[in-house]
């Protein structure tokens, strides 16, 4: 490979991570917020949205892709929080109990996505996308017409006044924040919710684990090569429903580690971003459709919200329109997605190409070749 | 009875049970108070509406780029088209065609950026055109905020500029295909006679261009692009053109659709509308890579009329709005149905 060829492919591998370093650097001076502000704002975000992001690491291991499907997850611990607001459990034994109605749900969503996903290999990532669409509308079929009707509601202040259906939004106050003020470090004026960093270290250690053991040596293996995995004795097909069951599951408990952070809950609506955002943190981080790494999370976290806190204020200061950094920043969110997988794309096609090539000339380049296919 | 089956199979059950739905829902119209003359004009009218945007999935599925899921660059070439209209003052109907003739050289130009980038990423069509529909639908929204429109109808009063969210086009060209010949029989009824013609011009067009050569060579690159090489057909070239003409249909719709619906619709507003064209021409019997006029027409009838039928007739049988629950369930349940589908037919 020759010295431009390689700049080329680690621009091309990093020009996400590049263009937006630049563009939030830009925009923070005209938004006229402090750095202790955008610091504080972070560390409140990583707390917030790590969970949900790490969810999406198993799945690409395993060559599915970026999970779209992760809102069925996010879906189930909606589930479980409407649930924990109608008993009244309050504090942190309210998201326990949230997650424990959720968990089996998740499980249940989580295997038939997987079941889904086997039908669509090669295209995993649209078909999540629409299955998400799918079960939002059994959800929306759930939570409207089943809820307070079919299943008796104790608390009539969250059912709509028709008699069923829950309320357009849920004030979570009884569980706001329950997990992140268990113990808040204040340190040179920031605070720190300690224990939902413990919890995201801890699924951090779990996915360093997870890789090491048999079931994860063989996630990687169907990762990279479905038919080699498959003649070496690796159910591929059960192995691919565990990742995304796994995946789901994570997510179930980030969206319920997300929304105790909000503070309330938009019924019908808070999943919807939820696979949006995810994938365009971990993207923005430096990840691939075939290659994340925990670094990749926290990086991307970090500079994807990094921008959402400047760009609002810089579109108003600088065009006069807060609007127009509200559209901006969903612009770089989508079009972040998009960018990389069209380099994703792109580069797999050139190192088919470089291959071939490879097999013609005498000097033979070791090209990977394409591993996942997404 | 084998003859059934096979036909079952190749139809597939989710169609046939939306088919019977749809049946059951104009059966039952009567008997809950809904006029079956005011629904089947609501039905026709709504099948023009949408059908030419649902005809522009077919090229793209039968050169083998799949399903447009970024039809939304075609529906914005459409609105730059419309608001271009309003704002050199075109009226009637030469409003309504200007409207299409400004809106051609801009699907052209998104069309060829947006052929050249799938080329580059074959296999990996369906979900980077998503994200690339939809980021310049956000790209739009800031476009619509700064350009330099400056018909009173069209930008926010106080502020004297940017363009207001919807847009009516009634001093201009509303209803101008619909009314157009229509033909009205009784109090509820409504044949949208112009509407229909214009969408069967478009649907011959179609159909005549895929028999042509250029369009024999597009289907053949979409069957099988190894072989379709080989006998000297330029699969990219092809593919552009599918993609181009996917993109102009898609500004064609729309404008229809602002016509008969009454006003222009801008920023995020396109984005819900991708969804619904590629299901309907799912329903129709379409799949990934195989798509008739047939399709179009029957995927519009059957998808439009479950939209028109389920909140008149299931509201008043349960008293409740589940037609928006509805409506996701099935086209979200037709499009995962093609997607995990077409596995068992190609492997």
């Amino acid at each position: 490979m020759s010295a431009q060829k390689r700049l080329t492919t680690l621009f091309s591998r990093y020009a996400v991570v590049i263009i937006f370093v630049i563009i939030t650097l830009v925009a923070i001076p005209p938004s006229g917020l402090s750095i202790k502000y955008i610091v504080q704002e972070i560390i409140t975000r990583l707390g917030r949205n790590s969970f949900l992001v790490l969810a999406l690491l198993l799945p690409i291991y395993a060559g599915m892709g970026l999970n779209f499907g992760m809102t069925l997850g996010a879906m189930a611990g909606q589930i479980g929080l409407i649930f924990a607001v109608n008993y009244g459990i309050a504090n942190w034994q309210g998201l326990v109990f949230a997650l424990l109605v959720g968990l089996p749900i998740a499980v249940l969503l989580g295997w038939i996505a997987g079941l889904v996903m086997n039908r669509a290999k090669g295209r995993e990532m649209v078909t999540g996308y629409i299955l998400a669409f799918f079960i939002n509308g059994i959800y929306q079929f759930f939570v409207m017409y089943m809820l307070g009707s079919v299943i008796p509601m104790r608390n009539r202040a969250i059912v709509l006044s028709r008699g069923y259906g829950i309320r357009n939004t849920l004030n979570l106050e009884s569980v706001r924040q329950s997990l992140d003020n268990i113990v808040m470090l204040r340190v040179a004026g920031y605070s720190i919710p300690v224990v939902t960093f413990i919890i995201i270290a801890l699924l951090c250690v779990f996915v360093v684990w997870f890789k090491k053991t048999k079931l994860g040596q063989d996630m990687r293996a169907v990762g990279q090569d479905m038919a080699v995995a498959e003649a070496a004795g690796i159910p591929v097909e059960k192995t691919r429903i565990v990742a995304i069951i796994i995946s789901t599951v994570l997510a179930c408990a980030g969206q319920i580690i997300f929304l105790q952070n909000m503070g309330n809950l938009a019924t019908y609506n808070a999943h919807d971003q939820t696979g949006f955002f995810a994938v365009a943190a971990i993207l923005v981080g430096g990840a691939s459709v075939t290659h994340a790494s925990i670094i990749n999370v926290f990086v991307g976290v970090m500079l994807l919200h990094a921008m959402f806190v400047v760009s609002p204020l810089a579109g108003q200061n600088l065009f006069g329109s807060a609007m127009i950094g509200e559209y901006f920043r969903q612009f770089i969110g989508y079009g972040v997605i998009a960018l990389s997988l069209v380099l994703y794309a792109w580069r797999t096609r050139r190192a088919a190409s470089d291959a071939r090539l490879g097999l013609q000339g005498p000097q033979n380049d070791s090209v990977k070749g394409n591993g996942g296919q997404a | 009875m084998r003859n059934l089956k096979t036909f079952i199979q190749d139809f597939g059950w989710p169609r046939i049970i939306i088919f019977f739905f749809l049946v059951g829902l104009f059966i039952m119209a009567p008997f809950v108070n809904v006029r079956l003359d005011a629904s089947i004009s609501d039905v026709l009218n709504r099948f023009g509406q949408n059908a030419i945007m649902v005809l522009a999935m077919v090229p793209m599925i039968q050169s083998g780029c799949g399903l447009n899921f970024g039809l939304a660059l075609g529906l914005v070439s459409g609105l730059l088209g419309a608001t271009l209209s309003l704002q050199f003052e075109l009226h009637g109907m030469l409003g309504f065609l200007g409207a299409i003739a400004l809106a051609t050289p801009f699907s052209i130009i998104f069309g060829w950026f947006y052929a050249k980038l799938l080329n580059k990423v074959k296999g990996e069509e369906m979900t980077i055109a998503m994200y690339v529909g939809f980021s310049f639908i956000m790209f739009m929204c800031i476009m619509w905020l700064i350009l330099p429109y400056s018909n009173p109808t069209m930008v926010w009063g106080y502020a004297g500029k940017g363009l207001r969210t919807t847009i009516s086009v009634e001093n201009y060209w509303l209803r101008i295909l619909n009314d157009f010949l229509a033909i009205r029989i009784g109090q509820f009824f409504v044949f949208p006679t112009g509407l229909l013609l214009f969408v069967a011009l478009f649907a011959f067009l179609m159909w005549l261009f895929l028999r042509t050569k250029t369009g024999t060579a597009m289907t053949a690159v979409g069957s099988n692009p190894d072989f379709a090489r080989a006998s000297g057909v330029d699969v990219d070239k092809m593919r552009t053109i599918s993609i181009i003409i996917s993109t102009f249909l898609g500004a064609v719709g729309i404008i229809v659709y602002e016509q008969s619906f009454g006003f222009i619709q801008l920023y995020t507003a396109p984005s819900p509308m991708v969804f619904p064209a590629v299901a309907a021409i799912l329903i129709g019997g379409a799949s990934i890579n195989k798509a008739s006029m047939v399709n179009v027409i029957v995927g519009t009838i059957l998808f439009q009329g479950l939209l028109t039928m389920t909140p008149s007739v299931i509201n008043s049988l349960l008293q409740t709005d589940m037609s928006e629950v509805i409506r996701i369930i099935v086209s979200n349940g037709m499009i995962l149905y093609a997607l995990t589908r077409k596995m068992k037919v190609s492997k």
